[in-house]
């Protein structure tokens, strides 16, 4: 036993002064990131703990008051809550496709923008779930769902995938943490406070960079991959259920498991790229996070755009000139009432990425991003294209004397708990990325090479 | 054809509905009396669920203890009901609303009956249709609810239990009629709080659940018939059990097979497959002209039909 353990610390030390100079380098590139305070980093920190406590004002009116201070009403139950969810929901989706399929495709290109994608994945997995909780009338009885619930029901599919998708993806995430965080015991020059190295050596699990601890790690990453791909495809399925079960005529359809899948996909890899757009200008990290990497991102992205605009077409054109009564209703809403918004989400929200990506002279880091930026705006509205003009054209028409149940209208308390949801995104994901480098550091000098 | 047949249609109408209430007098399931609660004291002989023979106090049997949320899971054994709303007779005088929303203590506003203005297209005529829940056979709301507060009982009323809704609204919108409310805000005042919760009373409302009409089971079990059904001063709904095919607006006991089959009964929206158990007969051969409808109504409630075809139409031509 003694044996053994001395046998590691001798290797630990040789390992050390053996340690991969790119590595090296790697890491004293990103230690001071890890603890150092900046202005900006520090302005950052109080507009989002602002934009977290205005959130938290919004929840508190609405749990003291009711649900009535929001646009909610008996027609339109579902607001910009669900369409957050939704859309949260998808940027986690597009962590888990993108990082799982590039790893297990071996991708070369993919070292430096996998952790971002992994983030991505466990961070809008809590908060996604964190909308659909403001979206219930009594929270005091969630636990309900695990005492009463019915499997029956698409929303105990969704408790069931959501949470599995979680553990799955902290996994995932976890596994390639590992040799960093090992990395991070290992490195002398580190200079932060005594519990984090503590902490850094506790969660590296004794590993070392040995073929045998090398080949297990790759193993299980491999078999993590392949399984969060498909819970989340899964996941964003049943979400899709959720509407597409109900016999709403704007719902009911059975292309909307694959469609909200594509979606999914399609507006979180627009959000990685903004991601990789503003942690390589903050972090200066240029070297690291290419052009190259844009665009090949962006070639994603612009298979996606495609995917996404050919399901939209399908979805509306069969609406359209089957002309069911009430799919007509939906259809002259969306282009009456909704038109600006369809224009953005279903127009924009295709051509635009695919003129940007699809002309290589256009193909900029600047432009990628504002493509991909284009793609996140399209898709929260095609969200809510989906959700409020069919809870305002259901089969009987809405004869009400309340006005304000006839149309919804978001409310200041729904965007401030939007707000503190987007805010709160924002100081995980910075948090995290305080806490463990934003660029993969072990074996990372393998894949470029 | 069908021209030809008009004229004699109303005048057929009454006939079988005066032969039918022979038929049906045998079968009658509920007094049509109003008085609801003696206070006699009395002790009187029930049968429990498990067939037990008990001895309960009078008025705990018929008025003072509704059903639990656990006993109200139970449908009335041997019953399936059903609901038969006659078009041609309605003329949007509203009572079922008001007395609806009296009883189970709604706000203005917040309805479980609703009255609409329906015209299948252009050229045909508008007629008014009210619209309690359907309580389908096959209610997509039950079968979404996570935790089970909306449920199917054998005696086909649809329910559901306000204590253990948790407000997601999915039944709202699984449910392709509208028939639900969400209870918005917290409004209640100090004489609800004494009331006992009952799913078959829906009394009293809670916030942040949902609520919708229930076929009143506490007045069935009274053996009275729901308060919309003997609101309506037109006798436009019918009440009764598809057991024993016997149904009643309060004044005449008709077989409802009869009813169904003489004039030509359907149900909204057959083609989703739902199953209500609420049948309409269609507003051919009216009592009154759809007009009526509109007399006496407040702006308020004119205002809710001025967006219908018909008013558009109106403006128009």
């Amino acid at each position: 036993m003694t044996n053994c353990s001395r046998d590691i610390r001798i290797h630990r030390i040789l390992k050390i002064r053996s340690m991969d100079k790119t590595e090296y380098n790697l890491l004293s590139e990103f230690a001071p990131q890890l603890r150092t305070r900046t202005n900006l980093g520090k302005t950052w920190m109080i507009i989002l703990i602002t934009g977290i406590l205005i959130g938290l004002f919004g929840l508190y009116i609405q749990i003291t008051r009711g649900h009535i201070v929001t646009g909610m009403r008996d027609y339109v139950v579902w607001g910009v809550y669900i369409v957050n969810f939704i859309f949260f929901m998808g940027l986690s989706y597009a962590g888990a496709l993108v990082a799982g399929s590039l790893h297990l495709m071996q991708t070369k290109w993919r070292k430096p923008i996998m952790r971002m994608a992994e983030i991505l994945t466990v961070v809008s997995l809590m908060i996604g779930p964190l909308f659909i909780l403001l979206c219930i009338g009594r929270l005091d009885r969630l636990y309900y769902l695990f005492i009463y619930g019915r499997i029956q029901s698409p929303i105990t599919w969704d408790v069931i995938a959501i949470s599995t998708d979680l553990i799955g993806c902290l996994i995932f995430l976890y596994l390639a943490l590992i040799p960093d965080f090992a990395k991070l015991r290992d490195f002398q020059d580190l200079n932060v406070q005594p519990w984090r190295k503590e902490l850094y050596r506790l969660l590296a699990l004794g590993y070392q960079d040995t073929p045998e601890y090398n080949k297990i790690l790759k193993r299980s990453k491999n078999i993590m991959a392949a399984i969060i791909i498909a819970i989340a495809i899964i996941v964003y399925s049943v979400l899709a259920w959720i509407f597409s079960v109900t016999l709403q005529p704007g719902w009911h359809s059975a292309i909307f498991g694959p469609y909200f899948v594509i979606a999914a996909v399609y507006s979180g890899t627009g959000v990685l790229i903004i991601i990789m757009w503003l942690y390589r200008r903050i972090y200066n990290l240029q070297a690291y996070i290419t052009k190259e990497h844009f665009v090949k991102v962006g070639v994603l992205l612009l298979i996606l755009a495609a995917f996404f605009g050919y399901f939209t077409f399908s979805e509306y054109l069969t609406k359209w000139y089957g002309s069911e009564k009430n799919d007509s209703l939906l259809i002259d809403k969306l282009f009456s009432e909704f038109f600006w918004m369809f224009i953005i989400s279903n127009y924009l929200g295709v051509i635009l990425p695919l003129i940007i990506m699809g002309i290589p002279k256009f193909r900029t880091i600047n432009s990628i991003t504002f493509a991909a930026i284009i793609s996140v705006v399209a898709l929260w509205f095609n969200r809510y294209l989906i959700v409020v003009p069919t809870l305002e054209t259901p089969y009987l028409p809405i004869q009400d004397s309340r006005t304000e149940f006839l149309f919804y209208s978001s409310t200041w308390v729904e965007w401030s708990t939007t707000l503190g949801g987007i805010a709160l995104f924002c100081l995980l994901f910075t948090l995290l990325s305080k806490f463990v480098p934003i660029i993969e550091v072990s074996g990372f000098s393998d894949s470029k090479n | 054809m069908s021209e030809n047949k008009k004229p004699n249609k109303k005048k057929s109408r009454r006939n079988f509905l005066n032969s039918s209430l022979k038929v049906g007098a045998s079968a009658l399931l509920f007094s049509t009396a109003t008085s609801s609660c003696k206070k006699s004291g009395g002790k009187v002989k029930a049968l429990t669920q498990d067939g037990k023979l008990i001895e309960v106090d009078q008025n705990e049997a018929e008025c003072c203890a509704p059903a639990t949320p656990e006993e109200a899971r139970q449908g009335i054994p041997n019953r399936k009901f059903v609901m038969v709303i006659d078009l041609s007779r309605c003329r949007n005088a509203r009572k079922c609303v008001e007395k609806c929303q009296e009883a189970h203590h709604l706000l203005p506003g917040q309805e479980f009956m609703k009255v609409y203005l329906m015209q299948r297209s252009e050229k045909t005529s508008p007629y008014w249709f009210p619209k309690p829940c359907f309580h389908c056979n096959n209610p997509l709301c039950a079968s979404v609810c996570p935790v089970g507060a909306t449920y199917k009982r054998s005696d086909g009323i649809v329910l559901v239990d306000n204590e253990r809704c948790i407000g997601c609204k999915f039944c709202m919108t699984g449910c392709p009629y509208n028939a639900r409310i969400f209870i918005w805000e917290k409004l209640e005042t100090e004489e609800e709080k004494n009331i006992e919760y009952s799913p078959e009373t829906s009394i009293p409302v809670r916030e942040g659940t949902v609520a919708k009409c229930d076929f009143c089971p506490d007045m069935i079990r009274k053996k009275q018939l729901p308060h919309c059904v003997t609101a309506c001063p037109m006798g436009v709904i019918y009440f009764g059990d598809i057991n024993e095919d016997s149904v009643t607006n309060g004044e005449e006991t008709v077989s409802f097979s009869e009813l169904i089959k003489t004039y030509d009964g359907y149900r909204y929206l057959e083609v989703l497959g739902t199953d209500p158990s609420v049948y309409y007969l269609p507003a051919n051969s009216r009592l009154f002209p759809f007009e009526r409808g509109l007399e006496g109504l407040d702006d308020e409630l004119l205002e809710r039909y001025k967006n219908t075809p018909y008013f558009k139409n109106k403006k128009h031509g």
